[in-house]
């Protein structure tokens, strides 16, 4: 593992003066995911905040190969360039090895991207697709997604006199990633870029489709200042509501800071202390909502303990 | 001098594209399957699965995912085809606009079918009309033969350096598809001389210089890089007709932007697309027989609209019958309003009526047809008529 100092001295392929937002997480983890790999690669884009805000014509932020189609089909495109490649590259006409990743929002990927991406990991593409996770579809003005998290208030789930926020539990999209049997599938957070790195290294690396899930908090739709994302996307984690693992040809194993809980190392924090972080959570502190807040604990209890058991098998 | 051509072979119009792709040998092939499309790339399989072509075939989860595959393998550098009909093409439609805008000549082969609900496997053309304002080069085949040749010279049109948009070679679904007719192939070698090495526009993976494809557009640049792909349909016209000449002097096999059949002394035209163009000539030759002067054209180039040729071969005519496959319903047949905007700038502009026809498999007989024409030729026919309907 290549130091911190050394990293920076790579070849930056997203630059700045991109037009996310201030504090954004989604740059911050794509640019450790980029990190992974020093072979040529191609960058696609599933439709979205961060494909928007780096490509606005004739700008862009890419040094890289950049290809965008739609918005429910990221997969789909990097697999029709990984596709070309491999026809080239048989014919002799590239040389050299080449890695391909697909960005995409939530959205795009536990939503309406579903399909396309199914259908990539299984036929084997030798491609990296990334999930920048921000649990709802920011780019069109914070709609709940199957990624949005019980309790959370949106634009389309919103808190009222009647209502919580958004009443279903979130997708468990990287346990069906795995189910896909896939040789690399792995959960990530960008407050941690050593695990981050390592883990797009190993994406990267392996011989087949690699999948890599990124919790990328969003201070417009998490009602957070923009000062505190690393702060709220380490409290996911410190709380277990986004556990680090990865899992390599089928084998589970916690990394990092969940492997440290799992160990006894360090405290399970409660998800008081992630929810109080986050405007969008605020109802949830009225005392009605606190059946809310319970069943929101159990439901993080009960993944973690499955979880620990999938890992220590 | 046309030299000696291949024996001919029996083949139905699915088989006959398979061929040609297989004698083309692309870089990349999409599948999936969809009647009555399906024989298509059942074909190119084996032709993968035998090795005799070298191209990657990729057999997607959905249509969407094929043709969105397909725009991204020939933005990468890779000369790419796939085939869909009907409800697939329907799903594609996302991807039509966008693999257009995208620049990518991808060639793709439409099975003519009715567009769903109801649900109907039989031929019209309303998934190719769905399309048609998507941006992409639309053939019209309307026997295997041009099935067949359509397919050679596709890839010509659609990736000649001032032209780089996508097209569609459509065939009429079971009619063509699954009929068996007699054709000339042409020889391997001949065909992969006359198609040529693909030469991709700025691929994606020349990473000396990296390109970003699929940007976002505001309303100026938006605007005129849609003025840019209708500059690019104009130059269509010309690229077309030179391929076409080079393609007769190779086959001897003639096509035109607008291919007619008695139309030169005739006081009475129809205008019809696809596999309807050889039962309308049968028709021509009995009613010319009992003495009515008929003729009928098709437009084989169907995108770009080659106006000025239909404007020519309407001239001096006292009426044209647009039979359209397809109801713009609350319309016309999607055909009848262009054809009538080739017309306008006659000194005298013929009598024009509108024929919609066999919609959802609806059988196209020559009784039918020549029952259409007569009401032509003894003025009874009203502005729009229902051909064959059964209520």
């Amino acid at each position: 593992m290549s130091t911190l100092k050394e990293l920076s001295e790579l070849p930056v392929k997203l630059t700045s003066g991109h037009r996310l937002c201030a504090g954004c997480a989604e740059p911050i983890f794509a640019k450790q995911i980029l990190l992974g790999t020093q072979r040529p690669l191609v960058v696609s884009l599933s439709t979205g905040c961060f494909e928007v805000s780096t490509t606005v014509y004739p700008y862009s932020s890419w040094n890289v190969p950049m290809i965008h189609t739609a918005f429910g089909n990221g997969a789909a495109t990097c697999a029709g360039v990984e596709t070309a490649y491999k026809s080239l590259k048989r014919q002799g006409k590239i040389k050299e090895d080449v890695n391909f990743v697909n960005f995409a929002g939530d959205g795009a990927t536990y939503d309406i991207g579903l399909q396309a991406l199914s259908g990539a990991m299984e036929r084997g593409h030798k491609m990296m697709y990334v999930c920048l996770n921000n649990e709802a579809y920011m780019n069109t003005g914070i709609q709940r997604s199957s990624a949005t998290v019980m309790g959370a208030d949106t634009t389309t789930s919103p808190a009222g006199l009647e209502s919580s926020g958004k009443k279903e539990f979130s997708k468990d999209l990287t346990a069906i990633m795995v189910a896909h049997n896939i040789p690399y599938a792995a959960q990530a957070s960008p407050h941690n870029w050593k695990d981050t790195v390592s883990k797009a290294k190993k994406g990267f690396d392996c011989d087949g489709p690699s999948f890599i899930n990124g919790i990328v908090p969003c201070p417009r739709g998490w009602r957070t200042p923009s000062d505190k994302t690393i702060e709220v996307a380490r409290l996911a984690v410190e709380t277990c509501v986004w556990p680090l693992y990865e899992v390599v040809d089928g084998e589970y194993a916690l990394t990092a800071e969940s492997e440290r809980i799992a160990d006894g190392k360090a405290e399970q924090k409660p998800i008081t202390d992630w929810i109080k972080t986050q405007g969008r959570f605020k109802h949830l502190t009225e005392e009605r909502w606190a059946p809310v807040v319970e069943d929101m604990q159990k439901q993080v209890d009960r993944n973690w303990e499955k979880l620990i058991k999938l890992a220590t098998n | 001098m046309v030299k000696k051509q291949p024996e001919d072979v029996a083949m139905n119009g699915d088989g006959a594209i398979a061929y040609a792709w297989k004698q083309i040998d692309p870089d990349v092939c999409a599948a999936y399957p969809i009647t009555p499309q399906t024989i298509i790339v059942e074909d190119f399989s084996k032709y993968v699965a035998d090795g005799a072509v070298k191209t990657e075939f990729v057999t997607v989860e959905s249509e969407h995912s094929a043709l969105t595959l397909c725009a991204a393998s020939c933005s990468a550098g890779a000369r790419t085809f796939t085939a869909t009909a009907s409800q697939g093409l329907a799903y594609m439609w996302e991807m039509l606009p966008i693999t257009s805008s995208m620049r990518v000549p991808v060639v793709m082969a439409v099975a003519n079918r009715a567009v769903s609900g109801p649900i109907n496997i039989n031929n019209d053309h309303g998934d190719a009309m769905a399309a048609r304002d998507t941006g992409w080069l639309q053939l019209f085949a309307y026997n295997v033969q041009s099935s067949y040749d359509n397919a050679i010279i596709a890839p010509r049109i659609a990736e000649h350096p001032d032209v780089q948009l996508p097209i569609l070679t459509n065939l009429d679904g079971f009619i063509l598809t699954h009929a068996v007719e007699r054709m000339t192939p042409m020889d391997t070698e001949d065909v992969k001389k006359f198609v040529g090495e693909f030469k991709p526009v700025c691929p994606l993976l020349d990473f000396d210089k990296p390109t970003c494809h699929g940007m976002l557009d505001g309303p100026d640049y938006y605007y005129a890089h849609k003025y840019q792909q209708a500059v690019a349909f104009d130059r269509a016209l010309e690229v077309a007709e030179e391929v076409f000449r080079e393609f007769k002097e190779l086959t001897g096999r003639e096509y035109k932007l607008v291919d007619e059949y008695r139309c030169d002394d005739a006081d009475y035209i129809a205008i019809i697309l696809g596999s309807s163009y050889g039962t309308m000539q049968e028709t021509v030759d009995r009613m010319r027989d009992a003495g009515m002067k008929v003729g009928v054209a098709t437009t084989h180039v169907y995108r770009p609209w080659p106006e000025k040729e239909l404007e020519r071969v309407m001239k001096g005519k006292k009426a044209v019958a647009v039979f359209d496959k397809h109801l713009s319903l609350g319309a016309y047949g999607p055909l009848y309003p262009e054809v009538v905007a080739a017309a306008i700038d006659l000194d005298e502009i013929p009598k024009m009526y509108n024929f919609i026809y066999g919609i959802g498999g609806a059988d196209v007989g020559v009784s039918l047809l020549m029952e259409a024409m007569e009401k032509v030729v003894d003025g009874t026919a009203d502005k729009l008529n229902y051909v064959g309907l059964k209520i």
